[in-house]
């Protein structure tokens, strides 16, 4: 299996997910390339070639030229397997490269077994198996699920490309995430509210066991989507990761975007009316039960 | 301005799963069927958009079987002006390059200056069918967006990247957006535009007028996950609960120590 390998960078920095591509590479095993639009100042440790065009002239997002670059050392690697991580840059950018190349894609790969991929399905609650029917495919790879066992090291051979297609949309710049509020990283202590505390009052049953605990207080995503909570609570991918010692998800069904930004707690309780949950997967308990009862009652336990 | 928005009905996630008989997908009796919760935001973008331009025409396309039209007419109670019903009793077969096709050969002909889908859907989340409808059609397309402006033609959106950063990017309509979580807050049919909705107009397009691909994937095995974690499962009455986790904690972490 010959795999051509997306890497990606941000901010003039090699994003540290790209070696979930090498380490998927070398569990399928075979040849491997490399592709990156980005810098000299910021290159992978890989022993390979690494297609190479400058993000100073391309940009870090310009999907209809990231497109036609990658093409052209797809047309002169004639790899089986393209690698994308399933991120921001790589599920924008993987389905225009397959539809072009006539291929499959397989989204969000979590497994290899007996050569099927494996993705999850509503919410994780189910796993599937899929092989495409085209002679290549294209693939993306969920955050973490495939991680090099070591330090990366390696030495690339850089090959530098250029092409001349044109863009369709105009790269404006970043825009940072709001700074300030509280540092949940640091916290000790967290227990988070999710959409299962039903409405915003109910946020206070939560934010009273993190005082009881004197710990703080977290969100899954949509308590903020609903300005239940500020965006400095936000736990998960698209929020803060945090590792405390005890972490209380309270109404949160675990999706992996959450459990990504919090699986590195030392201790974690889940409190959820659905025993089947996949918050479950990462608990160390899972308490069964209405958080509207449940929570209250520990905190005035605590306090008691 | 003619609008369109793709929304995908699908199982509420806290049902409980379990598998067909042929071990292919999961078996559809006795769910609970919602709006995917990406196409709210989707469909709650195209009605804002509309209102902002004052007049327009905007259509929601769904694929599925017959029990798809209830969460259509919620889009049409929201505000859609018009529902297409492509009619698929096999749709969970389809993979994501058959939906968007299917999509695309709808929209080719029709000259929309906005579409909306939403980044994914919550069941298979592939992520893939907007971009393809997109690229099918030649359109710019800004994927994952948390932010939505429409100026004189010029679409400002906002994607969102990992951490929360965002990256600020504008295209010319006509173009493919597909909305992530957070982008607006939908709003809730009332009664009298349930009823309105009612005799808003929803046509039935059979697949296979269509349908003009074959499938990428091959039919998929599905199963459910082993359960790998050694976690402990506590349930009972609310009062012992209380008691044994906080033996638990005494025990296992030094939050009181
Ligand atoms: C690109 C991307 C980035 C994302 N980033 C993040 C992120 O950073 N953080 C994040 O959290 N999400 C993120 N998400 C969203 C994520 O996919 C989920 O949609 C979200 O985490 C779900 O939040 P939830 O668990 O609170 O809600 P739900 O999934 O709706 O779960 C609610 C849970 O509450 C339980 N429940 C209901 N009532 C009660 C009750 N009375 N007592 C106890 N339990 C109850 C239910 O059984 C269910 O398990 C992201 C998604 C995408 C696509």
């Amino acid at each position: 299996m010959k795999t051509l390998l997306v890497a990606e960078y941000r901010d003039g920095r090699l994003l540290g997910s790209t070696y979930d591509l090498v380490a998927f590479a070398s569990q399928l095993g075979g040849e491997s390339a490399m592709f990156l639009v980005g810098s000299d100042s910021d290159l992978p440790q890989y022993d390979g070639t690494l297609y190479l065009a400058d993000s100073a002239k391309y940009g870090e997002f310009n999907p209809s030229v990231h497109k036609q670059l990658l093409l052209d050392v797809i047309d002169k690697e004639q790899p089986d397997m393209v690698v994308f991580n399933h991120s921001s840059y790589g599920w924008d950018l993987a389905p225009r490269v397959a539809l072009a190349m006539g291929a499959a894609q397989i989204s969000e790969v979590v497994d290899i077994v007996d050569g099927a991929l494996v993705t999850p399905v509503c919410n994780a609650k189910l796993r599937r198996e899929i092989k495409a029917k085209t002679a290549k495919c294209v693939v993306t790879l969920q955050a973490g699920a495939f991680t090099l066992s070591g330090e990366p090291s390696g030495t690339v051979a850089v090959e530098k490309i250029e092409c001349d297609a044109k863009s369709l949309v105009v790269f404006n710049g970043y825009e940072e995430s709001e700074a300030g509020g509280v540092d949940l990283s640091k916290a000790e202590i967290i227990v988070s509210a999710g959409r299962g505390i039903g409405k915003p009052e109910n946020l206070e049953i939560i934010r009273s066991l993190a005082k009881a605990l004197k710990g703080e207080y977290g969100a899954s995503r949509p308590v903020v989507d609903s300005e239940w909570a500020e965006h400095n609570r936000q736990v998960g991918t698209t929020g803060q990761t945090v590792s405390p010692k005890l972490y209380v998800a309270c109404g949160i069904s675990g999706a992996i975007q959450h459990i990504a930004g919090m699986k590195k707690s030392e201790f974690i309780v889940a409190v959820n009316t659905d025993r089947d949950a996949p918050i479950g997967e990462v608990a160390d308990v899972l308490v069964v039960a209405d958080l509207k009862q449940f929570v209250p009652a520990l905190t005035e336990r605590l306090a008691g | 301005m003619k609008i369109l928005v793709c929304m995908k009905q699908v199982p509420d996630m806290e049902s409980k799963f379990r598998i067909n008989d042929q071990g292919s997908w999961y078996d559809e009796s006795d769910l609970a069927w919602r709006m995917n919760e990406y196409d709210e935001y989707s469909v709650e973008q195209a009605i804002l958009l509309k209102e902002q331009v004052g007049e327009g025409d905007l259509t929601v396309l769904s694929i599925g079987p017959k029990r798809i039209q209830e969460t259509m007419k919620k889009a049409l109670a929201m505000g859609c002006d018009r529902g297409v019903h492509v009619n698929d009793v096999k749709v969970h077969e389809k993979d994501p390059f058959e939906i968007a096709s299917i999509i695309a050969e709808f929209a080719k002909d029709k000259n929309f200056d906005m579409i909306f889908t939403g980044m994914q859907s919550q069941d298979r989340g592939s992520g893939q069918v907007g971009v393809l409808v997109a690229e099918m059609l030649n359109l710019p397309c800004i994927t994952t967006i948390v932010d939505f402006a429409f100026d004189n033609g010029t679409v400002n959106a906002k994607r969102e990247l990992e951490g929360g950063v965002k990256a600020k990017v504008s295209a010319q309509a006509p173009v493919l957006v597909t909305c992530q979580l957070g982008l607006n807050s939908p709003r809730y049919p009332t009664l009298p535009n349930i009823m309105k909705a009612k005799k808003k107009e929803l046509a039935v397009v059979e697949v296979g007028d269509l349908l003009t691909v074959e499938s990428r994937l091959e039919t998929p095995k599905i199963s459910l996950p082993e359960k790998k974690s050694g976690g402990l499962i506590l349930e009972g009455e609310v009062g012992d609960l209380v008691e044994q986790l906080v033996t638990l904690l005494k025990e296992r972490t030094t939050v009181f120590a």
